[in-house]
């Protein structure tokens, strides 16, 4: 296969490594335009209020202050992915703290935070609710009034403080308890985790006499954010250009708008550059988080551990605007069963309004907090059943054609073999030292899978005048490398080098619509697009190729470098620059290819399940992973301490194995923090955010990271370029459980509450429930 | 806020003559002044050594470190590293291993491994973990990031040094 396989399938590195190395690659907070003025955003200092008046005359008073905003300014204009229910600006009443009232640009952004800080906002006090528990309260105090008229894009808008609900049955579960022998039944509760990407959310507006502005933002989406700062700021799409520069992390967090709009709204109305990036803690009460969640689940086996039935409910704690809720609720809905066969299930998900800083995508979106407990659930049956738990789940597992839940058919499942992988893996480790006194030791399974792909994209590839490749899509690299892995895939479709191909930045100017980096689609959907878009490219060359050598298409090859040649006669060949000169100077004009895809397969077939209120109706292909965990519990402490870690991932081509090692390695990671150290913890007095700073909010750090084994399992599967899959977010949906079902082994009993922390561990030990 | 205190720094071999405020840290005016943005504010509190910096050698967090304070120091940022269009030898490592995604933390990281390799060119892969645990990174689980500092350790580099040994 000569360089083919040089250019896929090799652990290359980054194309913008060096510069990033170099310190100059350009993050949004790097941006320093002539003229620019500083952004300052004022936030709500309650949790549930009306506003009653705004005076900004003492802010507006401040030296340097060129603009004061607030939501009186503008259209109440009401936006959401699901449901619209979200302004720019809290105008009538806000509903958690930090929610965005109003916004400053000056001189400075000392004079920018002091004017913020003299903006006096008039309130009348609101009774908040914080939790679940009080938002579904009889008596609760409702978010919003108004949710019955708000537009939705589904048919499970809920009501009172029931932002949604959906229903997903297969077979007849009441009918099913009967056959079974063992039944577990719990509920399991899961906290709130911040994203954290390393940079903070921010933008930079710069405006021109045309009425338009053009936005630099650390986003995962140049369309969605363009969408939002339209619908806010109301002005047409065509007045906004949104650039992405390099981003420092998302995760999920930047996927929809943030304060692209606000930034934009104070340029357009200064007529200068603005930047406003968030500090730290703002980011954390302004921005979003995962989902807290609790999951009532009950499982049904026979005596020889084939699973009969499951009933699960997933309430979802959704904050005080709905944002992606209603689509991770879904999400959760659809992932509840995991990769096995239960042919009687009843789900039902529900996503609640509550008076916190909203929740949305993060990462594995729903599908790790319903695995948190439905893989721990397959670890208690087997204890009753007195089965490994290995050999339970696969016993269980799906398999090629076999349909995921709501009858979506998998043509193709790794999951057994994820699982097998793993436990060979651990199996072969050699043992550890013994544990100190008072330290137990334990391992744990997880097996798990995730959809990817989700709505739509497309990509263009042109030949230049001298032989040479451009490359436009509007995916995002938000860090992942998609940059690189796309430009590897244009290059093994062509046969050139990395260097002949010019890759465009994202801009909606220019890049071809792409929805979103999320849904560990990029890969596999972008991948597709481009890859289509190639060898589009590549027959309108062939055709030029065989008009120029007068030799039949069938009889020519691409040879490296930007070449095509006649079959067997090495001589014989063109290069890409002749071929160009032809096409844009003589006959046909310039050579493109372009490429338009949509995932179309839906998740729900009415034929298998009956469904009702789900947002998604198409969520994407799904892929498999396995996790191992050995972990081990200081009995005097309650600390965990995660000490190895096999994690399995069927990509089905590893485009660039170093990136999918890169997200299996992180995601496990940033999922052995989900499950011990983080958690937001919201005030129940007056619903602040008691702990947003890096000093109280503690990530992982090189110190907490276990020795940790990226196994890659390449099963080719259908329609992804080279048959890959998505990797994103499976690695934080295994990781969490793992470690659960670990910590159950040494210690003899279940948590069931995460973050896992030392205290909880200590209260399981006592014997009081976690 | 009036910057009226005189500083002298040198910064990556160049000599700054430079007002700052009494409030300001070196973050501040490598960013806000001079537009050297390779240190990255990503707390402003002093946790996750995106902003490192060397002060005379010594890796310390730049949104922490007093600018009126530094008068008369040696100050390098990840700018200084690299000469001209050739990288420093730990710039070269973590390209090599890979180790970064957002490239948010990786100017601190880089930084603190020359620093590292400065103080202790005979580290431990402990050492390296020790001397890392302090900037975090979110995408990345660290094990790249140790590798290329531990490539970078076997290179016998030092911080203004050549690569050799």
């Amino acid at each position: 296969m000569s360089k083919l396989e040089a250019r896929v399938g090799i652990r290359m590195p980054r194309v913008d490594a060096p510069e990033t190395v170099a310190g100059e690659a350009m993050y949004t907070d790097d941006f320093y335009l002539p003229g620019m003025l500083f952004g300052a955003v004022h936030g709500s200092p309650i949790a549930h209020g009306r506003i009653l008046s705004i005076d900004t005359s003492e802010a507006e008073a401040v030296t340097g202050v060129k603009a004061v905003i607030t939501g009186r300014d503008y259209n109440h204009v009401l936006a959401g992915p699901f449901i619209k229910d979200e302004t720019m600006f809290a105008t009538d009443r806000v509903r958690y703290v930090g929610e965005p009232v109003a916004a400053v640009a000056a001189t400075t952004p000392e004079a920018a935070r002091e004017a913020a800080s003299l903006i006096e906002v008039e309130y009348e006090d609101l009774p908040a609710v914080l939790s679940i528990d009080e938002a579904l309260a009889e008596d609760a105090p409702v978010l919003h009034e108004d949710l019955a008229s708000y537009f939705c894009t589904f048919e499970g808008k809920g009501t009172g403080n029931t932002l949604c609900a959906g229903d997903l049955t297969e077979g007849d579960v009441d009918a099913a308890w009967a056959e079974c022998d063992v039944i577990v039944e719990q509920t399991y509760e899961t906290g709130a985790q911040h994203h954290l990407y390393m940079e903070p959310s921010g933008a930079v507006a710069e405006p021109d006499r045309q009425g338009k502005v053009t936005i630099w933002s650390s986003l995962q989406s140049i369309s969605l954010a363009q969408q939002r700062v339209a619908e806010w700021v109301n002005i047409p799409m065509a007045k906004v250009r949104m650039v992405a520069p390099r981003i420092g992390g998302g995760f999920g967090g930047k996927g929809n708008a943030h304060f692209q709009p606000a930034a934009a709204a104070l340029a357009l109305k200064t007529g200068r550059p603005v930047k406003l990036m968030l500090t730290r803690s703002e980011d954390f009460e302004m921005m979003r988080s995962r989902h807290p969640s609790r999951v009532h689940m009950k499982t049904g086996a026979k005596a020889d551990g084939t699973l009969v039935a499951r009933e699960f409910e997933v309430i979802l704690d959704c904050g005080a605007y709905a944002d992606d809720s209603p689509g991770v609720v879904s999400v959760a809905v659809l992932m509840g069963r995991g990769p096995y066969r239960i042919p009687n299930i009843r789900a039902r998900g529900v996503g609640v309004y509550t008076n916190k800083l909203k929740a949305g995508a993060y990462r594995g979106y729903g599908n790790p907090q319903v695995s948190f407990a439905a893989e721990q659930q397959l670890d208690e049956l087997a204890e009753k059943l007195g089965m490994d738990p290995v050999d339970l789940r696969l016993k269980n597992t799906m398999n090629d054609g076999d349909r995921w839940l709501g009858g979506q058919p998998v043509a193709v499942s790794s999951a057994a073999k994820c699982l097998e992988t793993a436990r060979d893996a651990a199996t072969a480790a050699p043992a550890l030292p013994d544990a100190g006194p008072d330290r137990k030791r334990g391992l744990g399974y997880a097996l798990f899978s995730a959809p990817h792909g989700l709505l739509s994209t497309a990509a263009n590839v042109a030949l230049r005048t001298d032989g040479s490749i451009a490359v436009a899509t509007g995916a995002v690299d938000i860090g992942q490398g998609s940059d690189t892995i796309l430009q590897q895939i244009v290059a093994d479709a062509l046969k050139l080098d990395l260097d002949q191909i010019s890759f465009a930045s994202q801009d909606t100017d220019s890049s071809p619509y792409d929805w979103k980096t999320a849904a560990s689609r990029v890969t596999y959907m972008a991948g597709q697009a481009c890859l289509n878009a190639a060898i589009e490219a590549r027959e309108k060359i062939l055709v030029h190729a065989s008009d120029l050598m007068e030799v039949a298409p069938g009889d020519l090859e691409l040879r490296d470098g930007g070449k095509v040649g006649i079959v067997g006669i090495p001589e014989k060949e063109i290069t890409f620059g002749m071929i160009a000169g032809r096409a844009h100077y003589q006959t046909g004009g310039p050579v493109v290819g372009a490429s338009e895809i949509m995932f179309e397969t839906p998740a729900v077939d009415p034929a298998v399940a009956q469904s009702k209120g789900l947002a998604f109706s198409k969520v994407g292909a799904y892929s498999f992973g396995a996790h191992a965990v050995e972990v081990e519990v200081d009995e005097v402490t309650g600390e965990v301490e995660v000490l190895r870690a096999w994690c399995v991932h069927d990509v089905g081509r590893a485009i660039n194995p170093a990136m999918v090692d890169g997200q299996v390695i992180g995601g496990f990671v940033q999922g052995l923090g989900y499950a011990l150290l983080e958690e937001m913890v919201w005030d129940p007095d007056d619903g602040r955010l008691a702990n947003p700073t890096l000093m109280d909010y503690k990530i992982p750090t090189a110190r907490e990271m276990p020795e940790i084994h990226s196994i890659i399992l390449e099963t080719p599967f259908g329609d992804g370029p080279h048959g890959a899959r998505g990797v994103g977010e499976p690695p934080i949906v295994g990781a969490p459980v793992a470690i659960a079902n670990a910590i159950a082994n040494a210690i003899g009993k279940r948590p069931t509450v995460m973050p896992m922390k030392p205290e909880r561990i200590l209260d399981l030990l006592d014997g009081e429930s976690a | 806020m009036t910057r009226n205190i005189p500083v002298s720094l040198e910064i990556n071999g160049d000599p700054h003559d430079l007002r700052v405020a009494l409030s300001d840290s070196i973050l501040d005016v490598l960013r806000d002044q001079l537009q050297l943005t390779g240190a990255k504010r990503g707390c402003n509190q002093g946790v996750c050594g995106a902003c490192t910096v060397l002060v005379d050698g010594r890796a310390v967090r730049g949104c922490l470190t007093n600018a009126a304070a530094c008068e008369g120091e040696a100050v390098t940022t990840v700018e200084g590293l690299a000469e001209g269009l050739t990288l420093h030898p730990v710039q070269e490592a973590f390209v090599e291993a890979g180790a970064m995604q957002c490239g948010f933390c990786t100017p601190g990281m880089v930084l603190a491994t020359a620093a590292l390799l400065s103080e202790n060119p005979t580290a431990s892969r402990e050492d390296v973990v020790q001397a890392l645990s302090s900037n975090l990174c979110r995408c990345s689980g660290y094990q790249v990031i140790i590798d290329a500092a531990l490539a970078a350790l076997e290179t016998g580099v030092e911080i203004g040094g050549e690569a050799g040994a």
